[in-house]
């Protein structure tokens, strides 16, 4: 307050003191944007003119037409139906699923994996907390390419042919050209254990805004685990007895020198699930051991002193502290294995860069559209999960006054 | 009256003594940890024994083709034969002398700044910051001052891993702290650019990168202009290091307390003279913990060159795998690629975890 009521006094004394232009921070301030705009702006235009100077030199094409025109080569794994006259574009949305595919099912399964070796960290037995300790270091001082290679070309290449294929009773098989799985076969009249499911999804939805309510009001507790699993899980299954078993398995069979029927999973995908997976898993753990480790001992005790038994003491006090500590950092590892996916390029899974920034930039040559094209979608999956993160941790985060 | 003498205090109980009193507490304190304790024990042990039988008791060490590996375990033959390929790639072999001169140099000056209480810290950073480059260069490009010329496609091996990491951590840091200071500008144009760059470069693998390197890079210049293909990568993967090292001041700057920035002003020192007199001798030192862990990022990320098709550790080990006359060997030699990081990430990790306890006391209230 003083200050402001003694700068018209500073300015009364000095009338000409002042700043010169080049000494006045606001015009100085415009000045070096402007020469930012101008230089960025500068190196802009010559980049724009000496690669177009270029690709016209070079005889290449610009323009977004060649996503329309016919590929012409195979994929070895695809979500949607493809084949080799179907456009460049599709072989975008192609790479685009399988990287999806290979990012969900690791982000899954390194969540698991880094929170059960997490908790190993802190167990009280030496030797489970040691094994954790030594997971941890060992998986996340090696690169990840290495251990993809090791994977891909010490383990799965060095398995059996299809005829004496590793099996586990006659319904799952694994060798050299991958793994064998069972596939749900639904016939008519399946659609009903479809409705249960969501029947049972929505109900247990409303049984838990109940629960909760009762509780707040009441202070009685509801076992809603149980009943929400009963519900999920329970209803489809009385679904799939009442309408006379409608979903079958159908068996990979060794036919020649091949297995027909069920699900294949490429030794590609396998290879770079297991290394992301793994190599996550060991961010993940030391990730959750510290967020655990920053929750307070005292809030143990407390929650004890309340008379709160030990699975609540987790649920209730330990796990909401905890997660707010452990979100903003997953959510980067999260970013991460989604970014890494894109080391499929090595080994030839058929992921976004690999099938697009590879095989399409080699056959249409158009490098500059294409690697827009694939850092943009990289940036639009970033922006997404942090959206999504941001959001779940807003939720999770401890109100305060 | 007799005077009361209490009795000599008893040993405490063998149970919670010596290893007996261990294993109770650490291995078979309840049943289910006694049964965890037995199983994970005997899988480690069915697994462990067979692994040390193969790389160390049934080992092949010696020879010059893969005749010589009898016993029936680890080959690794196929590494100590191959051994100076691995370390120094194609370079020539009477050249070898340059590229460890170089190296010692660096790792003599990084010894010397990282051992407390030694002398004439000061020049042995400007050396290492002004001079080391310069020296590095001529000593491994060659060309200059009688000694041979040394392409850099000839470069490979290990000796590549380490120039690509260190010139990438040293580059990067000088724009990561310009970027750093841009996105806490008040100049709303210089904050979005730095912003921009720093999310853009963050949010996109380092294939694309490099991919964006190799074959864009070319695109951008006019064609007289040759890039040389490791110079390509080095610039690809300085710009990504640089968004992440940003990061890493950012996260330093703001650790120092708003009073040191205001007592700065108040003293009416300039915006440069406040930040390089200041604020960031303050910074740095706390950022170093972090700055090794980018390194330890980086160094494991070199390895993704392979892809655009240089010969790094990996890249050259992976080449000499398809060798039909070393065919499935593949374990031994990942192994060996694998001991080789591993050794030089733990042993930063623990360098940066020792300074991070170190640091934890200044600013620590």
């Amino acid at each position: 307050m003083s200050s402001e009521a003694k700068k018209p006094q500073a300015h009364s004394t000095m009338p000409n003191n002042k700043p010169l232009f080049w000494n006045d921070p606001e015009k100085r301030a415009l000045f070096f944007q402007a020469l930012l705009i101008l230089a960025v702006g500068g190196a802009i235009w010559i980049i724009v003119d000496n690669t177009l100077a270029n690709l016209e030199q070079r005889g290449i094409t610009t323009g977004f037409d060649f996503l329309s025109k016919p590929a012409g080569f195979g994929i070895l794994q695809s979500l949607i139906e493809y084949n080799e006259q179907e456009s460049y574009g599709r072989t975008f949305i192609v790479g685009l699923l399988n990287t999806l595919l290979v990012s969900g099912i690791g982000i899954a399964l390194a969540t698991l994996l880094g929170f059960v070796i997490g908790v190993a960290r802190l167990s009280h037995n030496w030797l489970i907390s040691r094994l954790a300790l030594v997971y941890i270091e060992i998986f996340r001082n090696i690169p990840l390419l290495l251990q993809i290679f090791f994977w891909y070309f010490a383990v799965l290449r060095a398995l059996p042919n299809a005829k004496q294929s590793l099996s586990i009773g006659e319904s799952v098989f694994l060798n050299i050209r991958g793994l064998y799985i069972p596939s749900p076969v639904f016939e008519a009249g399946s659609s009903i254990i479809l409705i249960a499911l969501i029947t049972g999804v929505i109900a247990s939805f409303f049984v838990s805004r109940w629960a909760h309510k009762r509780q707040d009001d009441t202070g009685q507790i509801f076992p809603t685990t149980w009943v929400n699993l009963g519900l999920i899980v329970g209803l489809p299954v009385i679904a799939f007895f009442i309408s006379g078993s409608p979903v079958s398995l159908e068996y990979p069979e060794l036919k020649g020198f091949n297995f027909r029927g069920g699900i294949t999973v490429i030794p590609e995908f396998l290879a770079l699930l297991v290394a992301l997976s793994i190599y996550t898993a060991a961010f993940i753990a030391e990730i959750v051991r510290s967020g655990i480790q920053s929750v307070h001992h005292g809030q143990t005790e407390a929650a004890h002193a309340l008379g709160l038994p030990h699975g609540r003491t987790l649920k209730l006090v330990i796990i909401p502290q905890a997660m707010r500590v452990i979100i903003p950092p997953l959510t980067s590892q999260y970013l991460n294995l989604t970014k890494n996916s894109s080391l499929a390029t090595a080994i030839g899974y058929p992921d976004l860069v690999s099938v697009f920034a590879g095989t399409t930039l080699n056959q249409t040559g158009q490098a500059v559209e294409i690697i827009f094209i694939t850092m943009a979608v990289y940036l639009l999956i970033s922006l997404l999960i942090s959206v999504f993160m941001n959001w779940y941790n807003k939720r999770m985060s401890l109100v305060e006054r | 009256m007799e005077k009361f003498k209490p009795l000599p205090s008893l040993p405490a109980p063998v149970k919670t003594t010596g290893i007996i009193g261990w294993l109770r507490t650490n291995l078979f304190s309840s049943p289910l940890n006694s049964v965890m304790s037995l199983i994970l024990g005997y899988i480690v042990l069915s697994l462990l024994i067979p692994a040390i039988n193969w790389a160390f008791v049934k080992a092949d060490w010696f020879g010059t083709s893969r005749d010589a590996c009898t016993s029936g375990g680890a080959c690794w033959v196929f590494i100590t034969s191959r051994f100076s390929q691995f370390i120094y790639g194609f370079y020539p072999e009477t050249e070898y002398w340059r590229v460890d001169t170089t190296f010692v140099v660096l790792a003599a000056s990084l010894a010397w700044l990282m051992i407390n209480h030694l002398p004439w810290k000061k020049w042995v950073s400007i050396f290492a910051v002004f001079v080391f480059p310069f020296v590095a260069y001529v000593l491994l490009h060659g060309g200059h001052f009688g000694l041979m010329e040394v392409e850099t496609h000839r470069w490979g091996g290990f000796m590549l891993t380490l120039v690509i990491a260190v010139v990438g951590i040293a580059a990067a840091l000088p724009l990561g702290i310009l970027l750093a200071l841009g996105r806490r500008s008040q100049m709303p144009v210089i904050k979005s650019f730095c912003v921009v760059f720093i999310e853009v470069w963050r949010g996109v693998p380092l294939i694309t990168v490099l991919f964006m390197a190799s074959v864009m890079l070319p695109l951008f210049v006019p064609q007289d202009i040759t890039f040389d293909k490791l110079l390509r990568a080095l610039i690809g993967i300085t710009l990504f290091q640089s968004a992440y090292m940003a990061e890493v001041v950012r996260g330093g700057l703001q650790a120092i307390p708003k009073g040191q920035y205001e007592a700065a002003d108040a003293l009416g020192l300039s915006y440069w003279r406040s930040m390089s007199m200041i604020i960031l001798p303050q910074a740095l030192k706390m950022m170093i913990p972090g700055i090794v862990n980018t390194f330890i990022a980086l160094f494991k990320d070199t390895s993704l060159v392979l892809i655009i098709g240089l010969f790094d550790l990996l890249a050259i080990v992976q080449a000499a795998l398809t060798d039909p006359k070393w065919l499935g060997f593949s374990t031994e030699g990942y192994v060996f690629v694998a001991l080789m990081f591993w050794v030089f990430c733990f042993g930063m990790s623990r360098y940066s975890q020792h300074l991070e306890r170190k640091l934890h006391t200044g600013h620590k209230r």
